[in-house]
């Protein structure tokens, strides 16, 4: 968009104005108000995962509140830190670039970038650590803590006593439920047939996690064990990592795309192309850095900072 | 009408010196696929849209062929899977969710507000990039194994079977960027490129439903984005997230794609809402009625269905107060519908109707979309959805509110602005005949859809008891001329180009300023910037046979001073 609004027409005297605008004024509205329209739709995109959290973060609260330990809060906290410095920097640019102050927003430019290259490199140092403990997400989870990874794992002999343990009387009150309500629910016996044919048996180890409609909200999986059985570890602690990943990697690419587009105003910054009159992509640049900023700023207490 | 039908019979072409437009103003590949032109990219979009149209309606008429017999007729069961899974993939993402606003939106839509162009022209060539890339994911994926899981992509099926899924998914997710741009472009164009004097409530009905599109667009899309790209890394990584064995959900994968898709079926049948609107009032020569109430409930639905998603997960298990509750919703979407269908009777009445056409289009519209619509509150009735639900009576009923619907009111648009965009005049005569084959066709097969889906056929069975065959034979028989009717408009429409009567620069006697520019419009669409007025200013036009046009014969009122 950025790019679009900048696009050199060979028509006119103002080389920035494009041949369907009538002023500058209207074309540097329109820039802005299509970049907050695209911001709009990152927030909906990561949207999309701040939901998955919040399902699984209210089903599973003790996996949550035992896995965040193994997030280094002194570099998640080094990270935001820097981030927030160059939201500052992006912002004293195009303040620079208004003005007219080449030198300072070539300068304050390049230290933003390098502030997305000390995030990212932070961040692979976390991702590093994280790796060689094998806490990572689903099927790749190898920690020898709190995944019971051998469990899972289609060995249903090794997980029947778990199973037994919480799930089964669940159970047995699940079909109890079934048998009382089966009248006035008639659709819920035959949803929960659907997916089970895909993985029957690992259903039978949890099966309430398609819900029976009086079971609870949106049918989601409801919490399945209490954090006080289990002091120690929780099972499927791989579900945080999923999130945690997803959330950080998804993040993460957003800052190397935002690292070059501000990457690519540096460039047209150095040819002179800003001043006065003419700066809508440092300024919409701008807005695209603090959106990414802003989303870290939500995922660093919600993923690190847990109680 | 009997005026200007008098003028058509053996009326010499006009011959004009040839005056530069849009479209001879540059020639070769380049100056097509790199063009930053909205028109040129309207057409790009038109052309694409229609391949697929037609990729995907072989693949319609495949399944309906191989339904002709309760065992093989033609192909597999396998075969069968992919088959209406492509038909649907490619209906939904590649034809109908771009079909109106990115073609014919893009090529009207800025002529509409007296603008140049769309208010960022490379991204809305990037869109059309886009679909072209999403596009070749699918060819990619069903070249490499293909993908049976039906449309909707449901977790745990599409995370475990064979073919590739990740390819056609990552093409789905593309092919949602490129609606998203289009959307945001139109809004910003809206905002900030009508011209002065057009307030929001002199901008025609088309924009409006247009502005309803964008909003749910830039909205929904995003959440399938990050929906499929969950998808995809649940399939090639096993994040888990929608794993049960990892104790995943696979009901908040419906829960997400349904979020957008849900909203997704207003993309679809908004914008035709719009074509209908402006086809309505032509072709009656009178003022639209009830204009503010047709706009605001654009808007409306655009906002109600965020809230209905539910409605697809009545038998998923989902709480009965969620039940309750998307139901009760789902039927207030029945409120802006009906408030539109009466204001298009309204206009109608008393009206001169015109049977051009795109009439005929609209007419059908209203018919199929009213029946399309009154069955969805049958599906959204959580005890008789429980009955209906993946029979053949949903089939029935989205066909008639997206095909039905969405459609037939492309078509009309198709046909109403034919002479806009290529400055010819097809044959009415065809044009009739088309109409009749698809009207005609489009009933028989899907109303018996609607029968045999209430006595329990349930959809996407490869095979059936015998005592469906009648319905499923009658049901591909109407398939079949529906498709003939379909070579038709592409035979009168193609025929046309070459030997098409020259359309005058205001065919249908419209209102609106995209029919102050010539036909086919030149390259910054209007010699002279055009005056607003009112859009729908209809008994202001007077049809003069001998120039094949219609024009002005009364002034178009002043406006009020504070306007723009």
């Amino acid at each position: 968009m950025a790019e679009a609004a900048s696009h050199h027409d060979v028509h006119g005297h103002d080389p920035s104005l494009q041949h369907h605008f009538d002023n500058p004024e209207q074309q540097f509205d329109s820039g802005k108000l299509g970049m907050w329209l695209f911001l709009a739709t990152e927030v909906l995109l990561f949207g999309g995962l701040f939901v998955a959290y919040a399902v699984y973060r209210a089903n599973h609260p003790e996996i949550f509140v035992y896995a965040h330990q193994f997030l280094d809060k002194r570099l998640g906290g080094i990270n935001t830190l820097v981030l927030i410095c160059s939201s500052l920097t992006m912002a004293w640019g195009v303040r620079a670039a208004q003005l007219g102050q080449q030198r300072l927003l070539k300068i304050l430019l390049s230290l933003t970038i390098l502030g997305g290259f000390i995030f990212m490199g932070i961040k692979y140092v976390e991702y590093k650590q994280k790796w060689e403990h094998g806490l990572l997400p689903g099927k790749h989870f190898t920690h020898k803590e709190g995944g019971h990874a051998a469990e899972k794992a289609p060995a249903p002999a090794a997980a029947a006593p778990a199973a037994a343990a919480t799930p089964a009387p669940a159970g047995t009150a699940h079909a109890g439920a079934a048998a009382a309500q089966g009248a006035a629910t008639p659709a819920a016996p035959a949803a929960a047939a659907a997916p089970a044919q895909a993985s029957s048996g690992t259903l039978k180890l949890e099966p309430s996690l398609i819900k029976r409609a009086a079971d609870g909200p949106a049918g989601l999986a409801p919490t399945t064990r209490a954090g006080a059985e289990h002091e120690a570890a929780p099972d499927k602690v791989w579900i945080f990592f999923g999130i945690y990943f997803l959330m950080t990697g998804l993040h993460a690419i957003h800052v190397l795309a935002g690292m070059t587009a501000i990457g690519w105003t540096l460039r047209k910054a150095t040819l002179g192309a800003f001043g006065p009159t003419y700066f809508t992509p440092v300024d919409l640049v701008g807005l695209y850095w603090h959106l990414v900023d802003l989303i870290w700023i939500f995922l660093f207490p919600l993923l690190y900072l847990i109680h | 009408m009997t005026g200007r039908e008098a003028a058509l019979p053996g009326y010499a072409p006009l011959r004009r010196p040839e005056v530069e437009n849009y479209l001879n103003r540059a020639s070769g590949i380049r100056s097509w696929i790199f063009t930053l032109d909205h028109k040129r990219i309207g057409i790009l979009y038109l052309c694409s849209v229609l391949t697929a149209f037609l990729a995907g309606g072989i693949a319609a008429l495949l399944v309906r062929t191989e339904l002709l017999t309760p065992d093989q007729t033609i192909m597999s069961a396998n075969t069968y899977n992919e088959m209406f899974t492509l038909h649907g993939v490619i209906m939904v993402f590649l034809f109908m969710i771009p079909a109106i606003p990115a073609s014919l939106g893009n090529f009207i839509l800025p002529m509409m507000l007296g603008a140049k162009d769309v208010a960022f022209p490379r991204l809305n060539l990037m869109s059309w990039w886009l679909y072209v890339s999403g596009a070749l994911c699918a060819v990619i994926s069903i070249a490499t194994g293909g993908v049976d899981t039906g449309w909707t992509f449901y977790t745990p099926y599409s995370t475990t079977a064979s073919g590739n899924v990740v390819a056609m998914v990552f093409g789905a997710f593309l092919l949602g960027f490129s609606s998203i741009f289009t959307g945001l472009n139109f809004i910003v164009t809206m905002h900030k490129l009508r011209p002065a004097g057009m307030s929001w409530f002199r901008m025609p009905l088309f924009p409006w439903a247009l502005y309803a599109t964008s909003i749910i667009q830039i909205l929904a899309t995003p959440v399938l984005g990050i929906t499929l790209l969950l998808l995809i890394m649940e399939r090639t990584l096993g994040v888990g997230i929608f794993d049960p064995a990892l104790g995943g959900d696979p009901v908040l994968y419906q829960h997400f794609f349904w979020f957008y898709s849900h909203p997704a079926v207003y993309i679809m049948i908004l914008p035709a809402m719009g074509i209908i609107s402006e086809v309505i009032a032509v072709f009656s020569r009178k003022h639209i009625f009830g204009y503010k109430f047709i706009a605001f409930s654009s808007i409306a639905i655009a906002l109600f269905g965020f809230l209905v998603w539910g409605h697809h997960l009545f038998t998923s298990g989902q709480s009965d107060m969620g039940n309750t509750i998307f139901s009760a919703l789902t039927y207030s979407v029945a409120i802006p519908s009906a408030i539109k269908v009466w204001n298009w009777l309204a206009t109608m009445y008393k009206g001169a109707i015109h049977l051009d056409t795109p009439m005929l289009y609209a007419l059908a519209f209203i018919f199929l979309f009213t029946i399309g619509g009154l069955t969805g509150m049958f599906v959204a009735m959580v005890s008789v959805d429980t009955h209906l639900h993946d029979t053949y009576f949903v089939v029935a009923h989205f066909h008639y509110v997206m095909f039905g619907g969405t459609i037939t009111a492309f078509l009309a648009g198709l046909h109403y602005w034919w002479p806009k965009m290529t400055g010819k005049m097809y044959s009415e005569r065809w044009g009739k005949i088309a109409w009749t084959l698809i009207f005609v066709g489009f009933q028989v097969t899907f109303f018996t859809q609607f029968i045999m889906g209430a006595k329990g056929m349930p959809r996407r069975y490869w095979s059936y008891l015998p005592q469906f065959q009648p319905y499923h034979v009658t049901s591909t028989i109407g398939s079949y001329v529906m498709g003939t009717g379909f070579f038709v408009v592409a035979g009168l429409l193609l025929h046309s180009l070459y030997r098409g009567r020259q359309a005058g620069p205001n065919p249908w006697g419209s209102a609106t300023l995209e029919w102050e520019a010539a036909s086919p419009p030149p390259w910054d669409n209007f010699s002279e910037t055009p005056v607003v007025g009112d859009p729908y200013d209809l008994e202001a036009f007077q049809h003069e046979p001998e120039k094949v046009t219609w024009v002005r014969t009364l002034p178009k009122e002043r406006l009020q001073e504070n306007h723009g």
